[in-house]
Parts: structure tokens; C-alpha cells; sequence
């Protein structure tokens, strides 16, 4: 039988942050995907302190994943801020074409 | 099932409690005020702080006080840097006032307000003794600055400044969250002195510690900016409204020397022989890549920025030279702690040389800008002598002060640092760290000849309140004075870290 232990959890968690890191490194197109993958990566810390807060009977880790979850939703209302007042100026949402400050 | 609540002690955070009070009420007073009459705004603003100053000095103890089930605590050195965050903001608010007001468009109350809610953020990170509040209080900070960045909606490279602030910003916190959730792993506990406890007692699991503490330091060197996670500093500075880049550049460095004293001294020292190589190599490359780049800059805000990412590198030797002296060579904590003690002191003494002297770079580019006309760029120096010789002798007094020509508060705060270098047996990195600073001598020397030696391009007049004429004046003779008189802040750090982290 397999049983699903704490490694399964922190297996899957270490791959949807290495997505994460991977897509906000390698996007060249989108800004919208660089939030989305900071969404994600969030999602992966949030994985980890839920499995972590079972194997080890201790609830506090559940309670940071709801602080965790309200402070992404903030994150995510200045960002997509942020960006719309981007698109005004640029007109473009393409990660290349932030290049304006460079040295 | 609620018989288990007991009201925590609100003392020990009552200057928070009123801030974040005063933040929310002058955010609806200021519903009722009309652009033209924003200094009511401005006024509160600043009361704010005072009072936060006033309730600060009247709860504070000397001994340490926990609050909240241990998630809060209230010790001298939170204390002493609290009150310097709000000085050091009082301060930010007065130099930035005319530019504000020269650019309509970010003289709202929502600049003020964020300004406070920042504040907040860093006053809770300063006293943050558990993952959730090291959490929140950076959140706080981040979210206020990143908004006040785009604050500026007509200008591009403000935009372009604020979503680069944001995506690593929010990178960087990925990367601490996902350190914490290792050490919590580790360690089963959220709670600093709790995570300190276990780790002393090497009762966890050493791998799942030092993988977590590898993310832990990447996101604290993230937000504190040193090489290699240093990219979002020159952009930011430079693409920032003038007033903000002053704000980043000046008082969250004391929150983030905090944090770092909290996270990786209160909590992971019997660990530190795993972080203490990365923070070396960390400060040498950040000495070397910011001192080389800021040479080629032509933005003088860039050129700070470069200059922020090499001070940096220099306060962590204090940090990493500290634990050297306390680790012993069979890996045990103990030691001598006399040693330790002045190694933090010297890197808190280097903070907050370091604020006081990047506070008159910033408000000087402040005062030469007008409505129209940024003063960014290093040519805008030229022949200040000819146009102002009072404000050119105090420019100069601060690019001496951040070179660390004798005599001045910078020379005092490199000399303290290299000295604990030295005690801790790392001759080799204090040679180094001299080197890098001669190098950086060379950009704050030639703002100096460029405006003694050169001729002005522009010959407006330079026009100021006389508050903001009194207040440069005040900080660059702060810089020389606090030259010829270091002991007194060298002692007030030392007794904040005697009584926080050494009771006796």
C-alpha cells in the first residue's frame, strides 16, 4: 500500500515553488504571469506549513497559512495596481520591454 | 470555549496600537480636507510620530518584556530603534514636503498615510519575535513603499521602478516564507526564542534547518539588498519619486538591521556556522560590486543606490564578525562575549551612521529639485560652491562622512567595524574591506570636485523653507559633531545590546 507521508507533501511543495522560481526567471512575455507565479509560490510555502502543521500536531503553521492568504490577496490588489498604472504609460504589459532603468 | 482567552499585556505595544489608531483616523480626517490645505495632513502626520515618540519613552523598561504569547517583544534596542525609525520619519517628512507639494499628483493623503502604515511595518519588525510577526511587519512595509513608488502615475520610470520593487519584493518574501517553513519544520515552533531553544538544544533535524535557514538568509539579504540579491536597488532608487527613494533608503534599514539581529542572532545562533560563510561572501561581494558600479553611474540616485548595496556589505561584517567571536572551535556557543557585543554594537552603530548620512545625501537632492526639475543627475552638482557655499560644505561634509574620511560619523562607523573584524581573527577581510572603501572614496570625492572645481550648469538660485534649510543645516553638522563624539551613540548601542540580548 502506499500512504501518502510528510515527504509526498514536501516533494510537492519543493516542485510548485521550483515553477515558481523558474517562471519569473524565464518569462520574457507576460507581467500577468509573473504575478500569477508569485501566487503560486505562495501556494507552495503555504502547502509546506500545512503539511509540516499535521505531522507535527501543532496548529500554529495553519494559522500562518490564513495569515499568508490574506496578505497574498493584498500583495495581488497592489500589483494588478501597479500594472494598470504601467499599461497607461507603456502600453505594453511585455517584461522585455521594462527597460527603461538600466546601469 | 473561550474562557481560554486572556487579554494580552497592550503596553509593551502601545506606540504601535496608537499609530495604527492615528494612521486610520487622519486616513478619513483627511477626507474632509482640500488639496490646498494638505499641511493639516502633514501636521497630524508628524504628531503622529511625536506621540509615538512620547508613549515610546513613557512604556519602555529595561528589561525585556514579552506580549501577545511571546510573539511581541519590547526590549532596549527595540526601543532605542524604534524611536530612531520615528525621527528619522519626522525628518523624511520634512524634506520631502515641498517636492510633494511641487508634484500635485502625489500630494494626497494617501502619501502620508502610507508613509505612517510603513512606519508601522517597520516598528513591527523591529519588535517581532515570531515568524508571523516578522512576516507582517515586512508585508507592511513592502506594500506601503510599493504603492508609494507608483504614487507618481505621470511618470514611466516611476511605474517601471514600482512593478520590478514588487515582483522581487514578492520574491523575496517567497523565499523567507519558504526558509521559515523549513526551520518550522525543523524546529516545530514559529516562535523565535522557542526556534533559539531547540536549535541550542540540537534536538532537530540538521538538514531540513540549514536547507530553511539557506532560503531564510536569501530573503533577508533580499530585502536588506547585498549581492546577489542586490538588482531591484538600483532601479528602485533610481525610478522612485526623490522623496520616496529618501523613505527606502533611510529608516527601514534600521528595521532590516532588526530583523536580521532577531532572526539569525536571537534565534539561530547555535546555527551559525552554517550562515556565517554566506553572509561573508555576501558582504565582500556587496563591498565590491557596489563600490565598482556606483563609479560609472551618472544618476547621482543611482550612484547612492550602488553605494547603499556596498554599506550594506560593510554593516554585515559587524553581524558575521559577532558570531565568530562567540562560536567556539569546537562549534559550541560561548566564548567571549565582550567581543560579540561590540561586533553587533559596531553594525548597529553603522546603521545608524548609515541613516543619518544617506537622510542629507537624499535631502539634499530634495532641496536642489523643483517643480519640473529632478537634480538627479551627478552634473547637477556642478559648481554648487558658486550657488550655495554653506549647502556645498555640507554636501561635501556627507560624501567625507560616507567615503569615511576621518572625523566624521562614517569614518567612525567603518573604524568600529574593522576593529571587531579584527578581534574576531579575520585580518584578511578587514584588508579587504579597507581596499573596497578606497575605491569608494573615488565617486564621493568627485561629487566634491564637481562642486568645488566645476562650473555650474545651472545658476537658479537654490530656493528651501527655512524648515528645510535648518534641518540639512542640523544633519550635516550631526554628521561632523557625532565625528568628534561617537562614545555617545557607541554607548547607547551597547547598553541596548547588553540589555536585550546579553542580561546579566
Amino acid at each position: 500500500m502506499h500512504t501518502l507521508t510528510l515527504s509526498h507533501f514536501l516533494i510537492l511543495g519543493a516542485v510548485l515553488f521550483a515553477i515558481s522560481v523558474v517562471g519569473i526567471f524565464l518569462n520574457r512575455k507576460n507581467l500577468l504571469v509573473l504575478l500569477m507565479t508569485i501566487e503560486l509560490m505562495l501556494l507552495a510555502v503555504n502547502m509546506n506549513f500545512v503539511a509540516f502543521s499535521h505531522y507535527l500536531h501543532d496548529l500554529s503553521g495553519q494559522v500562518f497559512v490564513f495569515f499568508i492568504l490574506t496578505v497574498a490577496a493584498a500583495e495581488a490588489a497592489i500589483g494588478l495596481a501597479i500594472l494598470i498604472v504601467l499599461f497607461r504609460k507603456l502600453k505594453s504589459i511585455h517584461v522585455d520591454d521594462l527597460d527603461g532603468l538600466k546601469g | 470555549m473561550f474562557d481560554h482567552f486572556v487579554v494580552p499585556n497592550l503596553l509593551p505595544a502601545a506606540p504601535e496600537i496608537f499609530l495604527a489608531l492615528m494612521a486610520s483616523a487622519i486616513l478619513l480626517i483627511d477626507l474632509f480636507v482640500k488639496d490646498s490645505r494638505r499641511t493639516v495632513t502633514f501636521a497630524l502626520s508628524v504628531l503622529a510620530l511625536l506621540g509615538c515618540a512620547a508613549i515610546q519613552l513613557w512604556v519602555a523598561v529595561p528589561d525585556v518584556t514579552y506580549t501577545f504569547s511571546h510573539m511581541f517583544v519590547a526590549d532596549l534596542m527595540s526601543v532605542l530603534l524604534k524611536l530612531l525609525v520615528y525621527l528619522t520619519v519626522i525628518v523624511v517628512l520634512f524634506y520631502s514636503r515641498a517636492y510633494v507639494i511641487d508634484r500635485g499628483e502625489m500630494n494626497k493623503g494617501e502619501y502620508y498615510v502610507l508613509t505612517l502604515f510603513a512606519t508601522l511595518g517597520m516598528m513591527v519588525m523591529i519588535s517581532a519575535n515570531h515568524f508571523v510577526t516578522v512576516y507582517i511587519g515586512i508585508e507592511l512595509l513592502s506594500l506601503s513603499l510599493y504603492a508609494m513608488v507608483a504614487m507618481n502615475r505621470d511618470s514611466l520610470a516611476a511605474s517601471e521602478a514600482a512593478i520590478k520593487y514588487f515582483v522581487l519584493g514578492a520574491l523575496a518574501s517567497g523565499l523567507l516564507l519558504y526558509g521559515m517553513s523549513m526551520i518550522y519544520g525543523a524546529t516545530g515552533s514559529l516562535e523565535i526564542t522557542a526556534v533559539a531553544r531547540q536549535v541550542h538544544g540540537a534536538n532537530v533535524n540538521g538538514n531540513l534547518l540549514v536547507f530553511g535557514l539557506i532560503f531564510l538568509v536569501a530573503g533577508l539579504a533580499f530585502k536588506l539588498g547585498v549581492v546577489p540579491f542586490h538588482m531591484w536597488i538600483p532601479d528602485v532608487y533610481h525610478g522612485a519619486p526623490t522623496s520616496v527613494t529618501l523613505l527606502i533608503g533611510s529608516a527601514p534599514k534600521l528595521a532590516a538591521f532588526a530583523v536580521v539581529i532577531r532572526l539569525l542572532v536571537s534565534g539561530l545562533l547555535a546555527a551559525a556556522n552554517e550562515w556565517q560563510d554566506m553572509l561573508i561572501i555576501m558582504a565582500v561581494l556587496s563591498m565590491a560590486i557596489g563600490n565598482l558600479a556606483a563609479i560609472a553611474q551618472t544618476n547621482i540616485k543611482r550612484m547612492l543606490a550602488y553605494s547603499a548595496i556596498s554599506h550594506m556589505g560593510f554593516m554585515l561584517l559587524g553581524i558575521v564578525t559577532g558570531v565568530v567571536a562567540v562560536v567556539g572551535a569546537d562549534g559550541t556557543v560561548g566564548g567571549d562575549i565582550s567581543n560579540a557585543l561590540d561586533a553587533y554594537s559596531s553594525a548597529m552603530f553603522y546603521v545608524i551612521a548609515y541613516v543619518l548620512m544617506s537622510l542629507g545625501t537624499f535631502g539634499m537632492i530634495l532641496m536642489m529639485a523643483r517643480a519640473g526639475f529632478e537634480a538627479d543627475t551627478l552634473d547637477d552638482f556642478k559648481g554648487l560652491n558658486q550657488r550655495s557655499p554653506w549647502f556645498a560644505a555640507i554636501m561635501m561634509m556627507l560624501m567625507f562622512s560616507m567615503a569615511g574620511v576621518p572625523f566624521f560619523i562614517g569614518f567612525f562607523a567603518k573604524f568600529a567595524v574593522l576593529m571587531a573584524v579584527i578581534a574576531a581573527g579575520y585580518t584578511w577581510l578587514a584588508i579587504v574591506a579597507v581596499l573596497f572603501s578606497l575605491i569608494g572614496a573615488f565617486y564621493y570625492l568627485r561629487v566634491v570636485k564637481l562642486m568645488y572645481f566645476d562650473a555650474p550648469t545651472d545658476e537658479t538660485p537654490i530656493r528651501a523653507g527655512l524648515d528645510m534649510r535648518l534641518l540639512i543645516s542640523a544633519n550635516g553638522v550631526a554628521v561632523a559633531l557625532f565625528g568628534m563624539f561617537p562614545q555617545s551613540i557607541m554607548a547607547l548601542c551597547a547598553a541596548a545590546l547588553v540589555y536585550s540580548h546579553f542580561p546579566h
